[in-house]
């Protein structure tokens, strides 16, 4: 009788069992692809002195507005054509690269030493300093950004360590708030009293014990940021407002193909889909660290 | 009712807090960035001439006093004169304000009438081709730089196919473009919420128990899953809507379109602080308002805010 049951149980419950670790399995694949598609673009910024075929700032008039394969008087092919100055097109988008991890990479960091830090005082001391902190996220999230950072832009002059500063504020807001809820939750647990308790200063709590506690839901904010500071970085070079000409950016180019549209539409898209298909693996590898992580930011 | 006031009370008081930081910021950012007399004269101006317009648009008084100036004007829905334009900063941003709120509109309207029905299919039809041709679609289009769909669709729709203007404001066939650009990334917000909201009504034990009594699936999905459905919708909803102000900037630079993000961007260069500050803080008290709004919304639709 009873030997029975255990024998058409295991039958039913193998496959949900199984099922979990099959779907963990296949999104930490895609995990892991998501972070080679960013070592790779990383590796192609480094290098891009070496595997560029031409100069990217080199201009040649008889060479202007070539359309993609076209052979240049060396015999080697503009594989992704040419812009109105002449310039090979590969080579700006492998250069172009550069500035947008540079800008990407600090401003996750600028914005999350900031947000973190704000965020996690904010649950941690709560009352005051909390009202103080979330006012300002609110008011921040109050009105486009986008406004603030162009004049922030206009008054200081683009340069790069404008750009960093503003695109990393505009993203402090997020880590702020996620690890505003998950210290509040941590803070009344046993383990921070016992801490307490035993002589550990605030310092000693913050770092030893609650940012191990967030740690990974800040390495699932970084990753979506770094998808969003790579977007904006070029939305402000495509107005203008971004690293300044020669240097190859994508927005950049982006902005400067846009009056060929009709003739060289190759100068605007190429950059276009690089820019694309980079913010789409980056906040997808966002998504699915988020699911292998911490499934309980979903929905946040 | 009363918990529904005090509730609604409180947003009030931030929302206030919150405009009063945004004007201080805008302030602050739109004085540091220069004195603006010398473009609005000739290079060759006399020095006299110079002081006297500063003194003409208190620009030589103390920043302390013009700050508390300008927040009495604020109050006052007063924001000075446009340098560049001559006029009430307020009445130059109010005519530029109706190209964009059309243009906002006509994008939330695209935005909610593709992604709804889109979003509540690929949940019924779950993992069918639709269902993924959808998603994928929409994981590309919240990926998809703005500046970009826009430049694409130039590309594709108005330049090769030739079928729409490529910019400026007249006709509805003016507003196809900037309404799609916009209206994308809300689009794909939209439908992919809505999926997962209408899938998770519909693993509930009353969704069971109104396909045991017999009922028909339409009426499943119709009564019982989307009203239940409703309230992360209408709150994902309202939230791009108020996104779709920020997108507008960009959006606006693209198409030439007239409206208060592009006007506020050109302001931005030509240092004209007046218009700038009334173009960021009207944007600010819409998207405060919409909040509000929202939050009333949610009160009506779940009892469960009224009771809290």
């Amino acid at each position: 009788m009873a030997s029975s049951i255990p024998a058409s149980a295991p039958a039913e419950v193998a496959p949900a069992a199984a099922a979990l670790p099959t779907t963990r399995r296949r999104t930490r694949r895609l995990v892991i692809a998501g972070g080679l598609f960013v070592v790779a673009l990383t590796a192609m910024a480094v290098t891009a002195p070496w595997i560029a075929p031409r100069d990217p700032e080199r201009q040649s008039l008889r060479a202007r507005l070539k359309a993609p394969g076209w052979e240049a008087p060396d015999g080697r092919a503009h594989v992704l054509g040419t812009d109105h100055l002449g310039r090979d097109i590969l080579s700006r988008v492998i250069y172009g690269a550069r500035v947008s991890l540079i800008v990407g990479f600090a401003a996750v960091v600028v914005g999350g030493l900031v947000g973190a830090t704000l965020g996690i005082m904010a649950g941690f001391r709560g009352g005051f300093v909390d009202t103080v902190v979330m006012t300002l996220a609110d008011a921040q999230l109050a009105f486009p950004f986008i406004l603030l950072a162009i004049g922030i832009i206009a008054v200081l002059g683009p340069s790069f360590p404008t750009l960093i500063v503003v695109v990393g504020l505009s993203g402090w807001v997020g880590y702020a708030r996620i690890l505003r809820s998950q210290v509040l939750v941590l803070r009344s647990r046993e383990f921070i009293d016992a801490i307490h308790a035993l002589g550990g200063s605030v310092g000693r709590i913050v770092i030893r014990h609650l940012l191990p506690n967030v740690a990974s839901s800040l390495i699932v904010i970084a990753t979506l940021e770094l998808a969003r500071a790579i977007v904006l970085e070029a939305t402000l070079s495509f107005l203008g407002l971004g690293i300044q000409p020669p240097t190859p950016s994508w927005g950049g180019m982006i902005h400067e193909g846009r009056e060929y549209l009709d003739s060289a539409w190759w100068i605007s898209t190429f950059p276009g889909l690089v820019l694309m298909a980079t913010s789409l693996v980056v906040s997808r590898t966002g998504d699915w660290l988020r699911d292998l992580l911490d499934p309980t930011l979903r929905g946040e | 009712m009363s918990a529904l006031f005090t509730f609604l009370g409180t947003r009030f008081v931030r929302a206030l807090v919150a405009l009063w930081l945004v004007s201080t910021v805008v302030f602050v950012v739109m004085r540091l960035s220069g004195d603006p007399v010398p473009l609005l004269l000739p290079p060759d101006a006399p020095r006299a001439e110079i002081f006297r317009v500063r003194a003409e648009l208190g620009l030589d008084r103390p920043i302390l006093v013009q700050y508390g100036v300008f927040l009495g004007n604020v109050l006052a829905g007063d924001f000075g004169r446009s340098i560049h334009f001559r006029e009430p900063a307020m009445r130059v941003v109010a005519s530029y304000l109706p190209a964009t709120v059309e243009l906002g509109l006509a994008a939330f309207a695209l935005a909610a009438l593709v992604a709804l029905p889109i979003g509540v299919v690929s949940a019924v039809k779950r993992n069918s081709l639709l269902d993924h041709m959808a998603m994928s679609l929409a994981l590309v289009g919240q990926a998809a730089p703005t500046f970009f769909l826009g430049i694409l669709f130039i590309l594709l729709i108005s330049l090769k196919a030739g079928l729409v203007p490529t910019s400026g404001r007249g006709t509805w066939m003016h507003l196809v473009l900037p309404a799609l650009t916009l209206g994308a990334f809300a689009m794909a917000s939209i439908a992919r919420l809505t999926r997962s909201a209408v899938l998770e009504a519909l693993g509930m034990d009353y969704v069971r128990t109104a396909r045991a009594k017999g009922l028909a699936e339409i009426w499943v999905v119709a009564k019982h899953t989307l009203r239940n459905a409703a309230l992360p919708i209408v709150t994902i909803t309202g939230l791009q809507f108020g996104t779709l102000l920020g997108g507008a900037v960009v959006t606006e630079t693209v198409f030439a379109w007239p409206g208060i993000g592009r006007l506020a961007i050109q302001s931005i260069y030509n240092r004209d602080y007046p218009v700038v500050q009334a173009a960021v803080f009207l944007s600010a008290v819409m998207f405060i308002i919409l909040n509000f709004v929202i939050d009333v919304i949610y009160g009506v639709l779940d009892p469960r805010v009224r009771a809290r």
